[in-house]
């Protein structure tokens, strides 16, 4: 069985919200919209989005880590949005583990996004139904796409590559692979929900200088003959004892 | 969360119709094992047009709250998994029956269908009023578990949601069913006002009790969790949306927590002592204004435990919408 | 889901502008709507990706902030108050070329283009220099020349378009002073490559964001102090022996002696064989090295011979001579890390540590390449080298009055390393590396300026002497923004940022009219935005205008455009005909040159024009001699037919594309015009891109193969080899000039001292000038911005869905700061600097250093102002700090700009500010308020509620 899911690595993403628009651009067009932004160009615009990024300040300065932190439908295995849904509007795909809802079966109830734990899915204010994040399911098997561009519209986008997309279930896929080799995990493990999306964390490389490795035996200095030497007034042992 | 008034009204409203059809079947019964008088069928026929009544008024405040009120047929289909579903299910059937239990004492369609081996009949109305009550708990279940069923809405996941949700419902409708019966069957202003102050003591036991609960929570997600950095301290910087979101509409009550507080002790002041001193006070003086108050400054009173219901459940996913920059 | 998918029915290629990065889009189109912007997977520049901007183009071509007519002020409003009449364009050429051409016919200089964006340079340069005026530039002045000049009078190349870090191959990277880049799609490509590749990232930045926030260890620093950082860090890898010796030798002037006799003309000047040597814009090979084995002076370069790098040497004559980089050892002698630390607030140990990874891993990791080449003094090589530490820089170096410095000394750390254009280190992108300086020249007299005739010279170049100065007799300058002049020498993009100042107060002269494109000059591209719009509207006892006309050019509802006499609207850029040319900035490879196009898939909204249009027009109109024939005539039909057939001289066979030249398109670089050009970029991805042999691709400045290639495609004149400035001759010229020494001209006496101080050979350590001109009790805190990813190089916080993001700014302050002061979150508060003040709000943060407040830029917007609506949280709680930063320094010796000395670099990070709460009951609302704009006839209506469905029938 197939779950498609996003992989998001921390460890490269720059918070640059490529993600966000390009998601709302396609699907604003797409099968999932319109997305519809109650006063745009007002005090206070508003708007619906299936991914947002958010900005997170982890520790007290100087050791400070800025996280950004992209946010969508994670597609739970055990999905807690779906069963409470009285029309079925709200479901999961057998054969690729995709979380959609039905637009023409839903009445706009709210109370999937109170079964959400994450705040995934939202109201468009002007279709009064409740969207979400589809993986772009609109693209990925339309086959009249280049092979390449049958990806989520954020993944494709993506400057820093930090979204991988494919299969959880294939032990051998990209996404995976991620999951085990870098540490991957899901989001609230708490509540069961099992995510099929999962986050790789910061990975850090640090470089170790041992004291010895700073002078070579062709230290350049040597050349020019002013390889730092203590001076001979330095004090010495010659200057204590005589043994 | 945000308390949507749709709701508020709904569950209320709801409450107070089931509590009163409960009260007209409890005297019903009382009175086919001659416990108390019989009442005249007028008696249940108004009540149960008045218990009809709250119940459809909650359920058209109830199509404030969909995007698709037109839709909401479809609500049904969903019973084996959604307790709304069930709900939707539950509701229009006890209706119908409580139009058929009133219909049928207004009508006086009310023939013998057998009688217990104690002597005592059933009737058309018997076999209606058990199944208007079994409908009446049912709802309340249904009600309840709306909200119980969201686990990480911990303030709501307990078997006290329910329990309250039928308590309070049912103190409501006691409430009322005393004022009616001051009005229209004085014999039995006693006996509901000695119901509903049981009732009412007990949902003040429940509800203090989930107040307590709900005080020493610890809540499970942390921005740990929520975004998998272990670190003690995390500070929200931006939730990616300045002018706000459906996150920040649908998950917030937007007031204070000293608002909160206040909230919650006119709640508690409005639903348990002052409508019982009023009762008090009604029955002594056999003042049917006095207990129509009652039940109104319960009522209200129940509207500010609703609103404090909703207000005071945390939702984990505002753990990623607490600041923006 | 009930929307049926619309079928795609288009896809055109094109090349993005949403900010400066152009990378290549997919357009896709529905019934002539635009559905969806994706990369162009066959880009080489973004490799299929698009960023935030990129992907909100939609709503920009969408947006009501469009201008669609021609707009007229109406007569007896104020400027400013944005009150317009629509004209038709025939009328605007009208009152433009009259107007023009007695400008021209009389005085040329009085006429003015400034242009915010600078990557229509070709065109834009071409139209001032025809016209005759002087008075051209775009906005490189207030943004980031100091890294262009920093960077190209020491190594001949610089970042972003000219250059990069190699983080393919890197295996330290080290970032300073940037959040986001104009780069900033390839640099997210190669930053995230460089991670996964196990590459360890050191960002140094006052503040964590952006890039920053990925990076292995962010070093926070007090802005201003690179400099210091910098020097510190040359000091331990000089004195722990870590530099490349070898490179330094063969490639920098290292090893060059220097005359130290303090009497002589040539003090400080490099000592030069009698071999007489052709003239031209190189560096001739004829210094001298004291060779280690004769101990004797040679010749650079002599077979056999090794210079000494260090000591002190006495000529036959008696003259004491020194190696150049004897002369770096001893001016960073007293950078100790110990001294930087005071400064820099970065502990000792940590900038040591710094030094000791970036000299261990460029010695200890080199790689090596099996590429054989040839360098430029004939010895074969078989294979390339690289020392894999790059380094990447930006604003937060350069926008300080000592940012110069701060970046000579950054090239030359990465010289010492031995990284430049070398694999794993800094890479050149074509056309540079370039001569240091590069031989383009402005004019050095007045007399250049010729009623009715084109300027003879270009108006902006690169000075290599004093004599190179634009100015008159007494020194004084010829340019409206005092640029090439001896207040700020090597202001090699000029000072965009003074213009409206100078003008204003007719200093150096009055001008008449303004044309500005595509810069917002009355609110987040200028300094002291409150006065300066004061001075737009300002006027003399005759009650003329003191800047009597003002022209703007742009496709959007700006505050600047509120303050013109005539508006002219452009096109967006997916309406128009582009070039990203070789003569301008180009999207050159590693790999070689590349240059590419726009090509309009949507056609113009309303009656816009694309402002090349209107050049041509008016070059026609004014018979310009490039765009008319000789019986003055039209010579070209319009932009694209220009570009087809434009060369730079007749038969030059060179012209603004360099790809498909010649009949048939067989040519590159120098070839025929080729009527088929614009086709063949279409039919490739709107690119030309020419990957250069595995030889030539690296070592630039001295590889011979390569440069005799450049030179054989005239992509410069000259073939001598590049090499580095540690030390610079360029500076010591003007020093000696100051010094009253040599031949050349003399600096006026009140600037004397100001040359003398910072005209100096190697970098130096100063408090930024505005810094000293600040009493730090008073104002402690330092004052910087930075655009936010989603916005950055954009100009429209009227995009719907971009605003939506970043709808209102906040100043962040250090947490512990803001508790000494008693600010909390959202607490409104003044910054207040010598200058002004502004209110707005607070947001502790822990990723900024405690010395230092910054906002996100341009996010506040006057109210009404692009067509938002009068309550936009953008005017109310967003503000912009230009208020409190200004154009000029405290009076001293005259007015004198807030500026680079050497560059005239805009010093926007040297501000200095103090916070405090508002008290109570002040009104919850960004200060100071403009009066709210009203829309302009032509714009559409904004919408309440957008649910954008492209192709959907209306």
């Amino acid at each position: 069985m197939t779950q498609l899911a996003l992989v998001i690595d921390l460890n490269v993403c720059v918070g640059c919200h490529a993600c966000v628009t390009s998601c709302k651009e396609w699907n604003t067009s797409g099968q999932a919209g319109p997305m519809s932004d109650f006063d745009p160009y007002g005090a206070d615009p508003t708007g619906t989005f299936f991914n947002r990024v958010q900005t997170f300040e982890v520790g007290e300065f100087p050791t400070t880590e800025t996280v950004h932190f992209p946010k969508s439908c994670l597609h739970c295995e055990e999905p807690p949005c779906v069963p409470v849904c009285p029309t079925g509007a709200s479901y999961k795909r057998a054969e690729d583990g995709i979380v959609l809802v039905d637009y023409d079966k839903c009445i706009g109830c709210k109370y999937c996004s109170w079964a959400c734990p994450y705040g995934a899915r939202e109201i468009d204010e002007k279709q009064k139904v409740m969207k979400k994040c589809t993986l772009c399911v609109d693209r990925i098997y339309d086959t009249t796409l280049a092979e390449r561009d049958r990806k989520p519209a954020c993944v494709l986008a993506c400057p820093t590559s930090a979204r991988l997309f494919g299969d959880v279930h294939d032990p051998e896929s990209e996404v995976s692979i991620a999951i085990r080799e870098s540490g991957g995990y899901p989001l609230m493990p708490e509540w069961g929900t099992q995510p099929a999306n999962h986050y790789l964390p910061r990975r850090k490389t640090k470089l170790r200088i041992h004291e010895d490795e700073l002078v070579r035996a062709d230290n350049p200095l040597k050349v020019d003959g002013k390889l730092p030497k203590p001076a001979k007034a330095e004090p010495s042992l010659d200057d204590v004892t005589s043994w | 969360m945000h308390p949507a008034f749709s709701v508020i009204f709904l569950t209320t409203l709801i409450g107070v119709g089931q509590g009163l059809f409960l009260a007209l079947f409890t005297v019903e019964s009382y009175a086919a094992f001659d416990l108390l008088p019989k009442q005249d069928s007028r008696f249940y026929a108004f009540g149960s047009a008045l218990a009809l009544g709250f119940l459809v008024a909650g359920l058209i405040a109830s199509f404030f709250h969909l995007g698709h009120p037109e839709r909401a047929w479809r609500s049904a289909a969903k019973w084996r998994t959604s307790w709304l579903s069930r709900e939707v299910i539950v509701l229009p059937a006890f209706m119908g029956v409580v139009f058929l239990y009133g219909a049928a004492h207004y009508t006086g369609f009310n023939p013998l269908l057998a009688t217990l081996p104690s002597g005592a009949p059933v009737n058309v109305t018997a076999i209606l009023g058990v199944a208007g009550t079994v409908l009446a708990f049912a709802l309340f279940v249904c009600t309840g578990m709306i909200y119980a069923c969201l686990r990480f809405l911990q303030e709501w996941h307990t078997p006290l949601t329910v329990i309250n949700y039928t308590l309070l419902g049912g103190a409501s409708g006691f409430f009322l069913a005393t004022a009616l019966a001051a009005l229209a069957a004085p014999e039995l202003m006693r006996f509901y006002a000695g119901w509903t102050l049981i009732l009412t003591l007990l949902a003040l036991v429940g509800r203090a009790a989930s107040l307590l609960r709900n005080a020493r929570l610890k809540p499970k997600s942390t921005l740990r969790t929520a975004i998998g950095v272990k670190h003690p301290r995390i500070v929200q910087m931006a939730q990616g949306a300045m002018g706000g979101s459906f996150n920040t509409r649908e998950f917030f009550h937007g007031k204070s927590a000293a608002l909160l507080r206040q909230v919650k002790w006119v709640f508690l002041l409005l639903v348990f002592p002052l409508p019982l001193g009023l009762l008090a006070g009604g029955v002594a003086s056999a003042s049917s204004a006095l207990l129509l108050a009652a039940f109104a400054v319960q009522y209200a009173g129940l509207l500010a435990e609703r609103w404090f219901f909703f207000a005071q459940a945390n939702h984990p996913q505002n753990l990623y919408y607490q600041a923006v920059s | 889901m009930s929307v049926p998918t619309p079928s795609v029915q288009e896809v055109k290629k094109t090349t993005c502008y949403m900010c400066a990065c152009r990378c290549g889009i997919r357009v896709h189109l529905v019934d002539g709507q635009v559905r969806y912007i994706d990369g162009n997977p066959d880009h080489p520049l973004n490799q299929g990706v698009i960023c935030a901007k990129g992907s909100s183009g939609i709503m920009k071509q969408y947006s009501p902030a469009r201008l669609t007519k021609p707009l007229l002020r109406k007569q007896g409003s104020e400027r400013g108050a944005g009150e317009f009449e629509a004209i038709s364009w025939e009328q605007a050429f009208t009152l433009l070329s009259e107007r023009l051409a007695k400008i021209r016919a009389t005085d040329p200089k009085k006429f003015a283009l400034f242009t915010g964006r600078d990557q229509m340079q070709a065109l834009t340069g071409l139209f001032a220099r025809q016209f005759g005026t002087p008075n051209y530039a775009a906005h490189g002045g207030f943004c980031s020349v100091n890294m262009a000049a920093g960077m190209i009078y020491t190594i001949g190349g610089s970042f972003w378009e000219f250059g990069g870090p190699d983080l393919d191959r890197a295996k330290l990277f080290v970032m300073i002073g940037t959040a986001e880049d104009h780069h900033s799609n390839p640099l997210k490509i190669a930053i995230s490559k460089f991670k996964r590749n196990g590459g360890r990232f050191v960002s140094i930045n006052p503040v964590r964001t952006g890039y920053s926030a990925i990076a292995d260890e962010w070093v926070p620093i007090r802005p201003g102090t690179d400099g210091a950082l910098l020097l510190a860090i040359i000091h331990e890898i000089i004195a722990q022996g870590l530099y490349d010796r070898d490179f330094l030798v063969r490639y920098t002037n290292a090893g060059q002696l220097v005359n130290l006799d303090e009497k002589s003309d040539e003090f400080g000047m490099f000592l030069r064989t009698e071999v007489p040597e052709e003239e031209g814009c190189f560096d001739p090979q004829n210094k001298l090295w004291w060779d280690r084995t004769s101990q004797k002076p040679v010749i650079t370069h002599t077979e056999g011979c090794d210079p000494h790098l260090l000591g002190e040497f006495t000529l036959s004559d008696g003259t004491k001579v020194s190696p150049a980089f004897q002369l770096l050892q001893a001016r960073v002698k007293d950078y100790t890390p110990e001294w930087a630390e005071r400064l820099t607030g970065i502990p000792a140990a940590t900038i040591k540590r710094l030094a000791y990874e970036m000299g261990v891993t460029a010695r200890d990791q080199q790689i090596e390449l099996p590429i054989a080449w040839t360098d430029s003094w004939g010895k074969e090589h078989d294979t390339v080298t690289g020392n894999p530490v790059a380094f990447h820089a930006m604003r937060g170096l350069a926008a300080h009055s000592n940012g110069f410095h701060s970046i000579r000394a950054l090239a030359i750390l990465m010289s010492l390393l031995g990284t430049i254009d070398r694999p794993g280190g800094f890479r050149h992108k074509a056309p540079f590396p370039r001569p240091i300086p590069p031989c383009a020249k402005t004019p050095n007299t007045p007399l250049a300026v010729k009623p009715n005739h084109p300027l003879d010279g270009m108006a902006l170049g690169w000075p290599a002497e004093p004599d190179d100065l634009f100015v008159d007799e007494d020194g004084k300058p010829v340019r409206i923004d005092k640029a090439f002049s001896w207040e700020y020498p090597l202001s090699v993009h000029g000072l965009m940022h003074n213009v409206i100042t100078n003008a204003w107060r007719g200093d150096p002269y009055r001008i008449d009219t303004l044309l500005i494109f595509m810069a917002n000059m009355a609110w987040n591209s200028t300094m002291n935005t409150a006065e300066v719009r004061k001075m737009l509207n300002d006027k003399d006892e005759q009650g003329e205008y003191k800047i009597p006309f003002i022209v703007v050019c742009d496709a959007f509802q700006s505050e600047m455009t509120a303050f013109a006499d005539l508006v002219l609207p452009d096109t967006t850029y997916l309406e128009r005909h582009d070039v990203m040319s070789m003569l301008d900035r180009p999207i050159s490879e590693f790999d070689g040159p590349v240059d590419s196009v726009r090509i309009p898939v949507l056609p113009p909204t309303g009656e816009c024009k694309p402002f090349q249009e209107v050049l041509i027009e008016l070059g026609t109109r004014l018979k310009l001699p490039v765009f008319v024939k000789k019986d003055g005539t039209r010579k070209y039909r319009d932009y694209p037919d220009f570009v087809t057939n434009y060369e730079t001289e007749p038969g030059s066979g060179i012209g603004f594309l360099a790809g498909w030249r010649g009949k048939g398109g067989e040519k590159f670089m120098r070839g025929e015009p080729n009527l088929r050009q614009w086709e063949m970029y279409a039919a490739n991805n709107c690119v030309y891109h020419h990957e250069l042999p595995r030889s030539y691709q690296y070592m630039r400045n001295w590889n011979q193969g390569y440069l005799e290639w450049s030179q054989r495609s005239r992509i410069t004149r000259y073939a001598e080899p590049i090499l580095i400035h540690l030390y610079s001759e360029v500076l010591q010229k003007f020093r000696l000039a100051a010094q009253g020494k040599g031949i050349t001209r003399k600096p006026p006496e009140h600037l004397k001292q100001r040359i003398e101080t910072y005209f100096d050979p190697l970098p130096f350590y100063f408090d930024p000038l505005e810094v000293q001109a600040t009493d730090t009790h008073k104002y402690p805190l330092a004052a910087v911005t930075q655009r936010p990813m989603a916005m950055y190089h954009s100009w429209d916080s009227q995009n719907a869905w971009l605003r939506q993001i970043h709808a209102h700014n906040y100043l962040y302050i250090n947490a512990r700061t803001a508790r000494l002061a008693g600010i909390a979150d959202d607490d409104w508060i003044w910054v207040e600097s010598q200058w002004g003040k502004v209110r707005c709000m607070a947001r502790l943060s822990e990723a900024v250093e405690p010395g230092t407040v910054w906002t996100w830029n341009a996010i506040g917007k006057a109210a009404g102002a692009w067509n938002l609506t009068p309550d936009a949280n953008e005017s109310k709680l967003g503000f912009l700090l230009n208020h409190v930063i200004s154009e000029e320094l405290p009076e001293g010796n005259g007015r004198i700009s807030n500026s680079d000395p050497v560059t005239g670099q805009a010093a926007w990070y040297d501000v200095r500010v103090r916070i405090s709460k508002v008290s109570p009951g002040e009104t919850a609302e960004t200060s100071p308020q403009f009066a709210t704009l009203q829309p302009y006839p032509g714009q559409s209506e904004r919408k309440s509620l957008l649910s954008f469905i492209a192709g959907a029938k209306k």
